[in-house]
């Protein structure tokens, strides 16, 4: 072959790909890559977001909101003791299609049974495929609650449970219970790379996969035969940009249009910038201190007291979170229910702290360790400096305290075995309970080895409350269980609660009615551009 | 000659074996497992990290794991990445061109303006000229490049915004990779924007990734060149009356040329260790920034492979240098 | 980041018997200025470096809730107070510079010992005894050769955990091919000489003669080497620190420093300007002083 038939040869397929500008093209400046494109066993919310916009779900959150709607099924039955649901699919629902396959068939019955199964049972042939970690189904109770699942006719399907329990439509709506199409599953497994499924997905969801690459870029199309109507945008761009200034940078240039987590030092300059509006709610989240409550100095609550009226919280906040976080009194988040909002925080005072330390038998100081975590999370910017400025003024009051950190999933582990004797931490909540907060990370199992409560807190009169409350259904009465939950908590001191992250997201003036996720999410349907 | 190579050849093998052991082994030393690391706040059951640890292999002895890397190895299979569960060959084939696009015009723009400054500095030796370019070049060798990198983003990008902050094209161009390689992508896409955008984007990161092999490549040439031009048969050529370009260009160029060619050859290791910050500065999406994400993550099956190929890539090009510097050279072939 | 291997060699042929190698080499190295300048500004940084308590007008980790990312004294808002302004947390740039000054200073020399005792070792042991025992370390030399440094280091760090000591030992290893390559080199063309044969047929120890009669004699190189060599180190500990894996906070490691001010890029010029000027200045002043040396050992070059 010649040099020049060559040449055409490569150059003609990629003219024929290269498409010119759609007219309405709205780019969001992704802070990473996703893993895959299976939410079954993505835990990350960057993963999250890049295949919520290809999937459909059962039933789907309305957006912005946490209330439930319909999804791919148009409505459904709740037995009258709660353990029998039947949902009603939608008809006519196509699939998108793609190089490896073309969809013969509508979205069924046996799509929907395939996505429990896959994540459910361990014959199913996907369970394994790319990994067998369902994280989320595990996590919500799953394989515990489901009894059976099973096909009515083509578009009916009865979920059976083992009891009754209510978050369950919740838990449908969420992303890991996306569903893939079966028929692409059989056509992936005929030909001998099922792993196909995850890498190149096929969904019935608003946005289609057109192109992904690691690192640079993802590229959706509105898929036009999408069962709520077709996008308003007709080209969804995720530009991968892991830095924050270099996000922040990009949209003032104009080169995206949405940006997630900006940089705390960067909020002025993006608020005084008359193109870009920031849209602003506080999150599902806590970061905190804890205390090793098993451990000497801090089994003795006025050590804990004394450190606590010894860090400066306000000038944490001032430093780090600066406008993206509120200064935490409670363990859970002022938007959550049963939130006591008559508890004052412990005073800033280094003269009490020395105080009451010395009065606990350390009139000289005492030294510690103190953890921070190696990486950001959405409750904490930058643990190492806050580590920092906590450091600082425990040498105020004559602590010594050593920094120390971990690679992330050591560090989680050795906290959870209680090995710290400070460490920080935090903690976005699944599902809008109190229970999600003040059991989960400071309830006496949750103490056990390896249990999320870090503080090792578990102390009785906490105890009683916390559960009474889960156990009784009406809501007046465990707000008024958790309200005194969380007096005892400030008397008790497990943590030095730092701060509860508000979220945060600078979006361009020409983007129209982009709503944010009480979850924290991503979602571009709906969304439309000037 | 083929003995030359030969033995060549027979050396590199023991020291490529010596890498997948010493690396294999370096890795598993590594406190924390990927299994952990991708549970976040939650953590993991001890029962599901028992049955994953066994799914992935790494609950077998290290030297079994080892054996079993290897056999895979001989058929060309790098494992799949824990985190992604793509083949690591795969992610790398995707990644390489980037950095190697990155490289090949670092190493062009430092030889386009090495070259002749080393040359102009070696033949006005001892002049204010010869003076700046050797001091220039000792702050360019000295520069610490990650720092480099922000002061040109602080100064090119934010201050007169020229160019862009980071990435390798605007967005808005779809360029669908052919060659991987975007300069020669969007040239034969026919889009000129992409071409433009393209190429704005490799301004700075190649001034950054450029600028040690610049320093290296001017002060090589000028003494390469000083040498030279100290031989006799270059005095004889200008005894011959031939002018003074024709001497240094013709002369003595092509004979300093073969130790220039050669350093800049073995650089190829140095150009990968600028090439992992330079990326990490401008979010460059090749396999330098890949790899360190691999060793936050613990991703162990991409730092093995990543840390593999890189060695042989390496290793391959040292090679060819010493092959081609054994031919034009023969004194070197003799057995050391 | 190393000198070209051809130099090392040529320093190696070097005269057997120069007429008075101090004077010779005094001279020749007065007459550099640069090598002069650079010698000048490393006593400047070491006087820095050992004074650094009294001369730091503040800690360089206490921090000032009042202060935040105040701008240096000449621009609007900074003040003499602090200098060259303040970090995020409130902390004295000026201070955190100049007692960052010690900790460079202290890596590159401790690096670079390291390097040289274990890296000579090596070497001799290579070159005197050949066989089995050669083949092994120099194959060893050679992988941490191919793998790019930075990668390498970057894996010790992650296995020992990130920290000073820690990336200073990464950087130590890293460098080690270098030494030993001379060292070994140095030995061979010294065992075939005729006084080492000489002495070895007067019955002196195999160990004795390493140390007595040939390591004096591969000296030259080596310092040269090592003067460069601190340079290195200096940068790759910094490069490190830049990743998150070298000195961790509050620590003032310049890179570590330049890590923290990143997301500061677009705010506040200075964080980011300061450390990375020291860390430019420190390597640049022992590369100009390695030079110097090397010119100056190695007459040859000079003609």
């Amino acid at each position: 072959m010649s040099k020049s038939r060559l040449l055409l040869a490569l150059a003609v397929p990629a003219m024929l790909i290269v498409t010119p500008l759609a007219a309405k093209t709205l780019v969001f400046c992704s802070e990473g890559s996703p893993e895959n494109f299976y939410p079954g066993i993505n835990t990350t919310g960057t993963s999250f977001d890049a295949n919520s916009q290809i999937y459909s779900r059962i039933v789907d959150f309305e957006r912005g909101t946490t209330k439930v709607i319909p999804g791919l099924a148009e409505k459904w039955d709740i037995s009258a003791d709660g353990t029998v649901y039947t949902f009603h699919l939608r008809k006519g629902v196509k699939w998108h299609s793609n190089a490896n396959f073309k969809p013969t068939r509508d979205l069924n019955a046996d799509d929907i049974i395939f996505a429990i199964e896959r994540q459910w049972k361990e014959s199913n042939p996907y369970f394994k495929v790319t990994s067998s970690n369902h994280s989320y189904f595990n996590d919500m109770g799953m394989p515990k609650l489901l009894k059976s699942v099973d096909k009515v006719d083509d578009y009916t399907v009865k979920i059976t449970l083992n009891a009754a329990e209510a978050p369950f439509l919740s838990d449908l709506a969420m992303e890991y219970a996306g569903i893939q199409s079966k028929e692409y599953a059989d056509a992936m497994l005929k030909a001998g790379t099922p792993e196909k499924l995850d890498q190149e997905p096929i969904g019935s969801g608003p946005f289609m996969l057109v192109q992904y690459q690691k690192d640079a870029i993802i590229r959706y199309k509105a898929f036009p035969q999408f069962w709520g109507g077709k996008a308003k945008i007709d080209d969804l761009i995720f530009a991968i940009t892991p830095d924050a200034s270099v996000r922040w940078a990009k949209l003032q240039k104009g080169e995206c249009h949405v940006m997630p987590y900006p940089n705390p030092a960067d909020l002025d300059a993006i608020r005084k910038d008359p193109n870009v509006t920031v849209l602003e709610q506080p999150g599902l989240n806590i970061g905190y201190l804890a205390y090793n409550t098993t451990k000497k100095p801090f089994d003795d609550v006025r050590v804990r007291k004394a450190f606590n009226m010894a860090m400066n919280k306000q000038a944490i906040i001032d430093a780090v979170y600066l406008s993206t976080g509120v200064a935490a009194t409670n363990p859970i988040p002022p938007t959550m229910w049963s939130y006591n909002k008559s508890i004052k925080d412990d005073p800033y005072n280094p003269e009490a702290a020395k105080k009451l330390l010395a009065e606990a038998g350390y009139p000289n100081g005492l030294e510690t360790d103190l953890w921070a975590m190696p990486v950001q999370r959405p409750y904490n910017p930058n643990a190492k400096r806050i580590a920092e400025l906590m450091q600082a003024d425990l040498a105020k009051i004559g602590v010594k305290a050593e920094i120390k950190s971990f690679e992330w999933g050591e560090y989680r582990k050795r906290a959870q075995a209680g090995e710290h004797q400070m460490a920080q931490l935090g903690w976005t909540g699944d599902n809008g309970d109190p229970d999600n907060f003040l059991n989960t990370l400071l309830g006496c199992s949750a103490a056990k080895s390896n249990g999320s409560n870090i503080a090792k807190f578990c102390y009785q009169p906490f105890e009683d409350l916390v559960q009474k409350a889960k156990s009784v259904s009406d809501q007046a009465e465990r707000t008024a269980l958790y309200e005194k939950a969380q007096v005892i908590f400030k008397e008790q001191a497990p943590w030095f609660t730092i701060a509860h992250s508000v979220q945060l997201k600078p979006v361009r003036k020409e983007v129209v009615d982009f709503k944010l996720s009480p979850f924290g999410r991503h979602t571009f349907y709906g969304v439309d551009i000037k | 000659m083929f003995r030359f190579v030969l033995t060549r050849v027979t050396l590199i093998v023991p020291t490529f074996i010596g890498i997948t052991l010493l690396v294999f082994v370096l890795i598993r030393l590594i406190p924390g497992d990927p299994i952990e690391t991708m549970a976040g706040e939650r953590g993991l059951d001890a029962a599901l990290h028992e049955r994953l640890l066994q799914e992935y292999g790494l609950d077998r002895p290290v030297l079994v794991q080892y054996w079993f890397y290897l056999l895979r190895l001989l058929h060309g299979d790098l494992g799949r990445s824990i985190v992604t569960h793509k083949p690591v060959i795969e992610e790398f084939a995707s990644l390489f061109p980037a950095t190697v696009e990155l490289s090949l015009c670092a190493i062009l723009f430092a030889l386009c303006l090495g070259l002749p400054a080393g040359i102009i500095a070696a033949v006005r030796r001892n002049s204010i000229f010869d003076h700046g370019v050797m001091g220039v070049s000792l702050t360019g060798y000295s520069m610490p490049i990650f720092w480099w990198g922000l002061l040109l983003i602080l100064l090119f990008s934010v201050q007169l915004g020229w160019t862009p902050v980071s990435g390798r094209i605007s967005v808005l161009y779809f360029v669908q990779p052919v060659t991987g390689f975007l300069l020669i992508d969007t040239l034969l896409s026919g889009e000129s924007g992409a071409f433009t955008s393209a190429l704005s984007h490799l301004v700075l990161p190649t001034i950054v990734l450029g600028t040690v092999p610049l320093a290296v490549i001017a002060r090589m040439t000028r003494s390469a060149m000083l040498e030279v031009l100290g031989e006799d048969y270059i005095r004889t050529a200008r005894a011959k009356g031939l002018s003074n370009f024709r001497v240094i260009a013709i002369h003595a160029l092509r004979n300093a040329l073969i130790p220039i060619v050669t350093v800049i050859g073995l650089q190829v290791g140095l150009l990968f260790t600028g090439a992992i910050l330079t990326e990490t500065i401008f979010s460059w999406p090749g396999v330098g920034k890949w790899l360190i994400e691999g060793i936050n993550r613990r991703d162990y099956p991409i730092l093995q492979g990543g840390t593999l190929l890189i060695g042989a890539i390496i290793m391959t090009v040292n090679l060819l240098v010493d092959v081609t510097y054994g031919m034009i050279n023969p004194r070197i072939r003799r057995p050391r | 980041m190393t000198v070209n291997t051809s130099t090392i060699t040529k320093v190696l042929v070097r005269p057997a018997e120069p007429p008075h190698p101090f004077f010779e080499f005094y001279s020749y190295f007065r007459q550099n200025t640069g090598a002069v300048i650079g010698l000048w500004i490393i006593v400047a940084l070491a006087v820095l470096a050992v004074t650094a308590d009294f001369v730091a007008p503040y800690s360089p980790i206490v921090t000032n809730n009042a202060a935040f990312l105040k701008p240096p004294f000449w621009q609007a808002g900074g003040s003499l107070a602090h200098p060259l302004g303040t970090d995020a947390i409130g902390r004295d740039m000026l201070s955190r510079l100049i007692h960052g000054t010690r900790l460079s200073l202290l890596i590159g020399f401790t690096v670079i010992s390291i390097s040289i005792v274990v890296g000579t070792t090596l070497g001799l042991i290579a070159g005197f005894y050949r066989g089995i025992i050669e083949i092994a370390i120099m194959r060893l030399m050679d992988i941490i050769l191919t793998l790019p440094s930075l990668l390498l280091a970057i894996v010790i760090v992650a296995i020992l955990g990130p920290g000073v000591s820690n990336a200073l030992l990464a950087v130590a290893i890293v460098l080690l091919p270098h030494y030993v390559r001379i060292a070994r080199a140095a030995i061979i063309t010294e065992t075939a000489k005729d006084y080492v044969t000489a002495a070895k047929v007067s019955g002196a120890g195999s160990i004795r003669l390493m140390v007595k009669e040939i390591l004096p004699n591969c000296m030259a190189p080596l310092i040269v080497q090592a003067t460069l060599g601190i340079s290195t180190a200096i940068l790759d500990a910094a490069a490190l620190g830049f990743l998150g894996l070298g000195a961790q906070p509050p620590t003032p490691e310049w890179g570590t420093m330049l890590a923290d001010a990143r997301e500061f890029v677009l705010r506040a010029w200075w964080v980011v300007t300061f450390p990375g000027l020291m860390i430019l200045i420190t390597v640049l002043a022992f590369n100009l002083l390695g030079d110097g040396l090397r010119d100056a050992l190695d007459p040859k070059l000079k003609s």
